[in-house]
């Protein structure tokens, strides 16, 4: 019963499942709900100091970059320019250079725009950084960015923080066929089968934030994700059994009274 | 002197070095990165980096998020 870490960028990880550090009642619970999910990296933003309340709660305080690896995005840039003057603060901010792209297109939907995405991959990715980008599921933008020299292609299942699941499994599928780096499912997760189905899809991983933070119980939701990613997992390295059209009896026809 | 300070306006005395300006605002400045007039301000020269007249600087650091 033996697997391969994910490795992205020359770094490995024993856990699948990355998530999010946005949207819980506090930076505790936050730390709690990340160790529940078994989850070694973390998404951060970066955010101006509030002068008003220096003295409010950090989360590295709770969740520290010595626990988890710090993956600074970029939520909020919706242009090239935006987001890499962003991860060139979070570089300076935290001395790391793994991080996550997303430029978004528009405050309704979040979807993001491929065309600034690629623009700002190219121009981090010159700059030294290893890119993991969140992006549509369209293959062509998928392989675009990997041929540039993203470290992880991470598709949307469906919008930012809407919970409607993988909305399109053969994009999905196809993008893993092709890439040669490893594809995480990023967004649209809602409950712990949508994190089974990306990885039964045989994505390397998935990243969620509202699915927990979000939950009734998100330390309980948390834990049923760490269960479903290593379950989506198992099920895809055993490879599931064809599909009939009718049935095919369990028990032996033979000896019948 | 004035500077604009995360978009807000401050007044400041005139000498005063990145470092000092960052010590007003964190007791603890790691994980704080600087932008003045959009350049980064790396760790190493807060010190000797001196605020002149209408500077704008960004201060920024690490928050939740998705």
């Amino acid at each position: 019963m033996t697997d391969t870490p994910l490795t992205v960028a020359g770094r490995t990880f024993q856990s699948r499942l990355i998530v999010g550090t946005g949207k819980y009642a506090s930076y505790a619970q936050n730390a709690d709900a990340a160790r529940a999910a078994g989850a070694e990296m973390v998404t951060v933003a970066l955010r101006r100091v509030n002068l008003s309340n220096p003295d409010e709660d950090r989360l590295q305080d709770h969740v520290s970059p010595d626990e988890f690896t710090y993956l600074p995005n970029t939520a909020g840039c919706f242009t090239a320019d935006e987001a890499v003057r962003t991860l060139r603060l979070a570089r300076e901010a935290g001395g790391w250079d793994l991080v996550k792209l997303e430029v978004l297109s528009d405050q309704k939907t979040l979807y993001p725009d491929m065309e600034e995405t690629l623009k700002a991959a190219k121009d981090l990715i010159a700059d030294g950084f290893e890119v993991m980008v969140y992006c549509s599921d369209d293959p062509v933008y998928a392989r675009k960015l990997e041929d540039v020299g993203c470290a992880a292609i991470m598709p949307l299942g469906s919008l930012i923080g809407s919970g409607l699941g993988i909305q399109n499994p053969l994009n999905i599928r196809l993008i893993v066929e092709q890439s040669r780096v490893p594809v995480i499912v990023d967004a649209g997760v809602g409950t712990a089968s949508d994190a089974a189905q990306a990885m039964e899809l045989g994505c390397d991983g998935v990243l969620m934030n509202t699915a927990i933070a979000e939950a009734k119980d998100p330390i309980r939701m948390a834990t049923a994700m760490k269960h479903a990613v290593i379950a989506g997992r198992e099920a895809y390295l055993a490879g599931r059994m064809g599909r009939k059209r009718y049935a095919d009896p369990s028990s032996p026809l033979a000896g019948l009274i | 002197m004035q500077i604009f300070l995360n978009g807000e306006s401050r007044d400041v005395a005139s000498g005063t070095s990145v470092e000092a300006l960052v010590l007003t605002l964190a007791d603890d400045p790691r994980g704080i990165a600087i932008e003045r007039n959009l350049e980064i301000v790396p760790k190493a020269e807060h010190r000797e980096t001196l605020l002149e007249e209408g500077d704008r600087l960004e201060v920024v650091q690490f928050v939740g998020g998705g």
